[in-house]
């Protein structure tokens, strides 16, 4: 479904990605890994378009999306939780999702959209009309994901969910993340917190300063022993 | 529905505010002095609510909105003192003109953030400003002698039309964008909005507005000359828009008709009116740091008696 090849990506002369090749099939939850400043939101900034990789290409379906302007990304079916969630924290819950579904036009497709967003989230029904900036942290997250499904992803790219968040909330989001995976839609994930991201994962790649080191089903990652040493604290 | 509802009412408290008014005038309680502020209190107004769509809309922090006035009073003026034309056309053409302006600065200083883009805008007022003061066509430093033919009904009409179009558009699907864009440029980036021309318009309509509110200004004071569009000019106006509340349409009307009261009152003592307008800032900011409407506006004041408040 979506697949880099050899992408470079620059902060002015930082070399931030370096020769980064991957793939995601359709139907996966794909999973980056890697410590802070490995690359990894820098990769999915450059998917969706908010960056510009300075060689390299990246086919999505049959379209070549590599420095394409994010709201043709967006058409095409590829959204961005971004990280740190990025509510519109002067509006309310149901603003935040209609904005997420700005570049559509089918009134009766958003209504039952945002009903379909109530059902995976109650909490949101609750507050629906609460200014976002206002909610939890869980439940900003969760309505980031809300706003993102809105524009009815194909590929749904998801940026430290788990970020700042307790333990509690990050099973209720990984689990939410493997139903919206069930019912059709191909999900890419960073995370910092491997253990969780592993265990919902079909594959993973481990990403250190800006390359992939190390790929493979998550079964075999999480049994590698050099993961386990680097990134899972293992015993 | 609700939204239409609002439109005929603001429209119906406008034509009876401009029935008093202009039976006031005909009647000769509102002597040429007060009909002078009123339509003073017109521009600033406009003026405001132009720079809002940028500043509390959008989010952009222009600086230079004075220059887009001198725009629109300079062609307007030119329209009708040497070309002969009548007022409404010379008022569009300055606005288009303005709005020309805007659109020719706004495509590449958008890009900037921040200080930047109001250091831009700011260095971009202060050029339009010389290069009229170096023209001799409009008279260079001495000014451009236009006759006064405003009148409260040509401001009156002004501020009416600017509201409209610029309520309008804050709650269409475009100024969504635009607040998007001032709530969290990333974040509506990734939603597939086209940040960078959501900007462009913003500014360009803003621009629009400040051309007709130059034009007005400039066909009321027989004179226009360039020193009256420096950087304080701009710093006025961004002021009514702050005091009002960044965001809030009704909060920068009510301030700009505020501080024209004001600055009339205190119009013998120039020098004291930028030192109380100072004062007035440093207050506000201190005990109403969100200005003094905030984000609301003046019709969700009266739907929080109904509804309890939860509707914003």
């Amino acid at each position: 479904m979506l697949k880099v090849n050899n992408i470079d990506v620059f902060y002015g002369n930082i070399h931030a990605l370096k020769d980064i090749s991957l793939e995601v099939n359709e139907g996966e939850i794909v999973t980056l890994i890697g410590a802070n400043g490995a690359g990894k939101s820098t990769l999915l900034k450059t998917l969706s378009g908010l960056l510009k990789p300075k060689n390299g290409n990246i086919l999505y379906l049959t379209q070549q999306i590599a420095g394409k302007p994010a709201q043709t990304i967006v058409k095409s079916g590829i959204s961005h939780v971004p990280e740190g969630r990025r509510v519109f924290s002067n509006m309310s819950v149901e603003e935040n999702l209609e904005l997420g579904a700005y570049l559509r036009n089918d009134r009766d497709g958003i209504k039952k959209d945002i009903d379909y967003v109530y059902e995976l989230f109650p909490i949101l029904d609750e507050r629906r009309k609460q200014l976002s900036g206002t909610l939890s942290g869980g439940e900003q997250q969760m309505l980031a994901m809300g706003r993102a499904l809105m524009a009815k992803p194909k590929l749904l790219l998801m940026d430290e969910p788990s970020m700042g968040l307790a333990p509690l909330v990050v099973k209720k989001i990984f689990e939410i993340i493997k139903t919206v995976n069930s019912q059709g839609t191909t999900v890419l994930l960073v995370e910092q917190n491997a253990n969780m991201a592993l265990s919902i994962a079909d594959r993973a790649y481990v990403l250190e300063t800006g390359k992939i080191v190390l790929s493979g089903t998550a079964k075999e990652l999480q049994e590698s022993e050099q993961v386990k040493a680097a990134y899972l604290g293992g015993l | 529905m609700k939204k239409s509802k609002a439109f005929w009412g603001f429209l119906v408290l406008a034509l009876v505010i401009y029935a008093v008014v202009q039976g006031m005038i005909s009647g000769g309680i509102l002597d040429l002095y007060y009909q002078n502020i009123l339509i003073q209190m017109c521009i600033n107004i406009m003026l405001a609510v132009s720079l809002h769509i940028v500043i509390g809309v959008t989010g952009q922090f222009s600086i230079g909105h004075a220059g887009f006035m001198a725009v629109g009073a300079y062609i307007s003026a030119i329209a009708t003192m040497k070309l002969g034309l009548s007022l409404p056309v010379a008022i569009i053409m300055g606005a288009v003109i303005s709005a020309l302006a805007g659109l020719l600065v706004g495509i590449p200083s958008l890009r900037l953030k921040g200080d930047y883009l109001a250091i831009a805008t700011l260095g971009f007022a202060e050029i339009i400003r010389i290069i009229f003061l170096n023209v001799d066509y409009v008279g260079g430093a001495a000014g451009m002698v236009v006759t006064n033919m405003t009148t409260w009904t040509y401001a009156f009409v002004g501020v009416v039309i600017t509201i409209l179009v610029i309520a309008n558009f804050t709650n269409s699907r475009h100024g969504r964008g635009c607040i998007s864009i001032r709530e969290d440029e990333i974040a509506s980036d990734a939603m597939g909005i086209n940040t960078t021309y959501y900007k462009v318009v913003a500014f360009t309509i803003g621009s629009f507005f400040a051309g007709v509110a130059g034009a007005i200004y400039a066909h009321n004071f027989f004179i226009i000359q360039p020193t009256t569009f420096n950087f304080l000019k701009s710093f006025d106006i961004l002021i009514y828009v702050v005091l009002g509340g960044l965001g809030s349409l009704s909060g920068a009307t009510i301030a700009a008709i505020f501080l024209t009261i004001v600055s009339a009152y205190l119009a013998n003592f120039p020098e004291t009116r930028m030192i109380i307008y100072s004062l007035v800032l440093i207050i506000v900011m201190l005990y109403r740091p969100t200005g003094l409407m905030g984000t609301k506006e003046i019709t969700s004041l009266f739907k929080f008696g109904k509804k309890g408040g939860s509707k914003v």
